[in-house]
């Protein structure tokens, strides 16, 4: 019997379970406010405690590592890594639009996670249920609307779109007649059914190495590499 | 005697460092991870490449601290951390971390305010003796700050815009020295002399501020004119005018805050304390005054580095400063203004 702290913190939303693994036993979603640093810990602490649980009596950590806002997902990376190398534990890391896209598990139809990053910009993948797993049909990417239209019309299959998207949902439904906005109680990721469906997921081998799945250079590193085609992106950080 | 272990976290800028420090002086490890390198390529520290560096870094050098002190969890007496000031997205990097190893060894959580870090990193050296007097200079900070007793922190005089090592920065590009600028410039100033004769702003004010935009200022409008009308000047001299601006305004502030405020000890603290230029000129000074010692904090802990915080930070624990696990980054913290609190 595993137990499983689950932490997704990728946008605004804070959804945070303890979960025995196929069981919630304490869980705590936040939607008015987005102060992750200062909630996250004591949330953690609290639901730990009400599951009747140490730190020591955690088996296990799932978090969703991207992509989302940055901060946000720096969060919740820190904390999950942090715990795992230091509790020497196991760390299940996994997709944060796979995470929301769990909301849909149940549905026969393409479901399509977006997180809104402005100006047409968006983070979004599609996924689609096989037998009792969720899997992704298109990888997640960093891309605008005016690009991720033509990859939806090429599928037939009903499309379910989940996400607190605001003006970019008004687009898609004028354009991709097989599709459908859902309303916004499946804009908000859960982090109860993201341990379940990832509980039996491989480990990461080196927790250390663990970094958020940002999907996006930063800008003057994308400036740098424009400029420095030829050279490497890495060893930039010396220890001693 | 129990030893008084404190594993301390330091990311509030674009180094990754976490220390082990034995009963506040004693350095049993002292981690440093390093972004100079990967900010070289944009001139500057750039935030978001800071913090995906120190997530990248973090857990790895909590583990390579732990083993060279040869300590393990259940040794700890406390973690201890940086909250402020800084790049607030570098230092929720620590404090995150800090909090999660707190709670999950039970371990009480110290939250240390960065330049109380820079100035307790002398207690590395040798014990502090109140009243003392600190002079923190680095690249993001410029402060005379008053400790009358332990714990006990009030600024008397501060940058009204950049700090020094800023102006070292800026300066140092327009002469084609990549960031960090300082060493260079500072070796530059020693082949030079000081020709130029740039402005000493607010030395002769009333008060113990600085202003270091003036004269940058005016270096980069001489190099421009030069450049216009095709003159070249002395790289050396140049460095040597600048670097002696700097210094005597430094000196002159300090010199003058240690007559009106007396104290056993001068503190010269952060990452432009390494400036040999200062080292030497404020080593003269405090000749002169036989009743306060100067105490350099040695070069290899000028730069930002977690054995500061820990010194820092067991002081803080003696003092029962400590924090919940709601402790946020606060990247504007600042001491009070003598006299405020």
């Amino acid at each position: 019997m595993a137990k499983i702290l689950s932490i997704d913190t990728s946008n605004t939303p804070l959804s945070i379970s303890v979960v025995e693994d196929d069981f919630v036993m304490a869980s705590e979603t936040l939607t008015t406010h987005k102060k992750h640093a200062e909630y996250m810990l004591p949330i953690i602490e609290d639901l730990v405690k009400k599951s009747g649980l140490t730190p020591a009596g955690i088996d296990k950590i799932v978090v969703a590592t991207g992509p989302g806002s940055y901060t946000g997902i720096r969060m919740a990376t820190t904390v999950a890594k942090t715990l795992a190398s230091t509790l020497e534990i196991p760390l299940i890391t996994v997709s944060s639009l796979w995470s929301l896209a769990l909301n849909r598990f149940d549905s026969d139809a393409l479901i399509n996670p977006i997180f809104d990053a402005r100006n047409g910009n968006m983070f979004t993948g599609l996924y689609k249920r096989n037998g009792n797993k969720l899997e992704s049909v298109v990888a997640d990417q960093h891309t605008n609307i005016d690009n991720w239209i033509p990859v939806l019309k090429n599928y037939s299959d009903k499309i379910e779109v989940l996400g607190d998207i605001g003006e970019l949902s008004a687009q898609l439904t004028a354009e991709v007649s097989t599709l459908t906005v859902l309303p916004r109680q499946f804009a908000v990721p859960n982090a109860t059914l993201m341990a379940i469906h990832a509980n039996d997921f491989k480990p990461v081998d080196n927790v250390d190495a663990v970094v958020p799945n940002y999907l996006r250079l930063t800008k003057a590193e994308a400036d740098w590499q424009k400029a420095h085609p030829n050279e490497g992106n890495d060893n930039y950080v010396e220890k001693y | 005697m129990n030893r008084n272990l404190i594993l301390a976290f330091e990311t509030s800028c674009d180094e990754t460092s976490v220390a082990v420090i034995e009963n506040g002086d004693k350095i049993l490890s002292n981690i440093v991870a390093t972004q100079i390198k990967s900010h070289q390529r944009f001139g500057g520290v750039v935030p978001e490449v800071a913090s995906r560096h120190h997530i990248e870094q973090i857990t790895g050098c909590i583990d390579d601290a732990l083993t060279k002190a040869n300590v393990s969890y259940d040794d700890l007496t406390a973690v201890a951390v940086t909250y402020g000031p800084g790049l607030v997205g570098a230092l929720l990097i620590g404090v995150t971390a800090a909090k999660a190893v707190a709670w999950a060894h039970n371990l009480p959580l110290i939250p240390v305010n960065h330049i109380a870090g820079h100035i307790y990193g002398a207690r590395l050296v040798k014990p502090i003796e109140f009243p003392a007097m600190a002079l923190v200079v680095s690249g993001g900070h410029t402060e005379l700050v008053y400790m009358k007793e332990e714990n006990s922190f009030e600024i008397i005089g501060e940058t009204r815009d950049d700090a020094a090592g800023e102006a070292y920065d800026k300066v140092g590009r327009v002469l084609s020295i990549n960031y960090p600028a300082g060493k260079e410039v500072d070796e530059l100033a020693h082949k030079g002399n000081d020709t130029f004769n740039f402005p000493r702003a607010m030395d002769q004010d009333d008060n113990f501020d600085f202003s270091f935009s003036g004269l940058k200022s005016a270096f980069i409008n001489t190099v421009h004119h030069a450049d216009q009308i095709h003159e070249s000047l002395s790289r050396e001299d140049l460095a040597a005018s600048f670097q002696q601006s700097v210094v005597d305004v430094l000196a002159d502030k300090t010199v003058r805050a240690l007559h009106e405020y007396p104290v056993k000890q001068l503190i010269l603290a952060g990452g432009v304390a390494a400036n040999r230029g200062i080292r030497e000129r404020l080593t003269d000074e405090l000749a002169k005054f036989s009743n306060t010692e100067l105490v350099l904090v040695p070069l290899s802990l000028c730069g930002d580095n977690a054995a500061m915080i820990g010194a820092a930070g067991e002081m803080l624990y003696r003092h029962s400063i400590s924090s919940d696990a709601t402790l946020n980054a606060d990247p504007s913290l600042d001491f009070d203004w003598i006299g405020e609190a």
